[in-house]
């Protein structure tokens, strides 16, 4: 329960902060990867603020042996940078510029513009679906 | 007018560093949208596995909502093929590579993994290119 409990607080903070940082307007995120063009560097605050958080706190974090409420932490076990991290992260990024949707965002948009959400959700879970059978 | 510091953008980045370091002190997980999302709709997980995903996505929903309603204007008429296309890649691209911008570009460099800063690197320079060619050279 308590596990459910901190899932439940650390979407909400992060579903509020995916709103207030505007990185739900699609527009606003192609104008940010618009490096050659129209560029709007606001959004590079984004992830320049989470990181910087991450990066502190995560010292300190994996100082303990286990987690609070859990048994272990969960972390990667690949630490191999091999072709399919490369054509993944290649192609998600083409899929990110293409519309200005990554999936946090993406399901975030089923409330604000659910026109569009119809239309990439389903693709998400399909691409995700195809992507799942070609993983090991 | 001159363009303002961007502290909601700041702010905001803040917000999400807080919520992936929430999760990694207390449940030990990584707050990977993508990661949570396709394990949940497609692997068969335990109802404690399942449990704490479905209340992080119920939350990130919720969250959303309480912030709304958002100030910016919605983009109507955009392509629907671009969408799908999108949607396609976005989800293939995500689940072979192990992560979005969550979990690669919050979490990931945040514990400095050498995997998350080569994907992050990859997938900012990709969707540069794809915005600079749909906007320079097709729209």
């Amino acid at each position: 329960m308590q596990r459910i409990i901190i899932a439940l607080i650390s979407g909400l903070i992060f579903g509020a902060g995916l709103v207030i940082s505007e990185m739900v307007n699609p527009t606003k995120v192609q104008n940010f990867l618009d490096l050659f063009g129209n560029w709007d560097s606001s959004l590079a605050f984004v992830m320049g603020g989470a990181v910087a958080v991450t990066l502190v706190t995560s010292r300190f974090i994996l100082k303990r042996k286990t987690p609070i409420f859990a048994e272990r932490f969960y972390m990667a076990v690949k630490t191999s940078i091999d072709a399919r991290l490369i054509l993944g992260a290649s192609l998600f990024g083409l899929g990110w510029g293409l519309s200005g949707y990554c999936p946090g965002p993406g399901l975030l948009n089923a409330m604000i513009n659910p026109g569009e959400a119809v239309v990439f959700l389903p693709a998400l879970i399909i691409g995700g679906w195809i992507g799942q059978r070609y993983s090991a | 007018m001159l363009e303002t510091f961007p502290s909601q953008a700041l702010f905001g980045g803040i917000l999400i560093g807080i919520s992936a370091a929430l999760l990694l002190a207390f449940n030990g997980r990584i707050a990977g949208i993508s990661g949570i999302l396709y394990n949940l709709v497609f692997n068969p997980l335990s109802s404690a596995e399942r449990g704490w995903r479905i209340a992080f996505l119920v939350g990130l929903m919720a969250g959303g909502y309480f912030m709304l309603p958002v100030e910016f204007e919605l983009r109507q008429g955009y392509s629907q093929w671009l969408l799908i296309a999108s949607g396609l890649a976005v989800g293939i691209g995500t689940r072979i590579g192990n992560g979005c911008t969550s979990g690669h570009g919050v979490c990931g460099i945040g514990l400095m993994s050498g995997r998350s800063v080569v994907a992050t690197v990859t997938f900012m320079a990709t969707g540069i290119i794809t915005v600079t060619i749909l906007r320079q050279f097709i729209g």
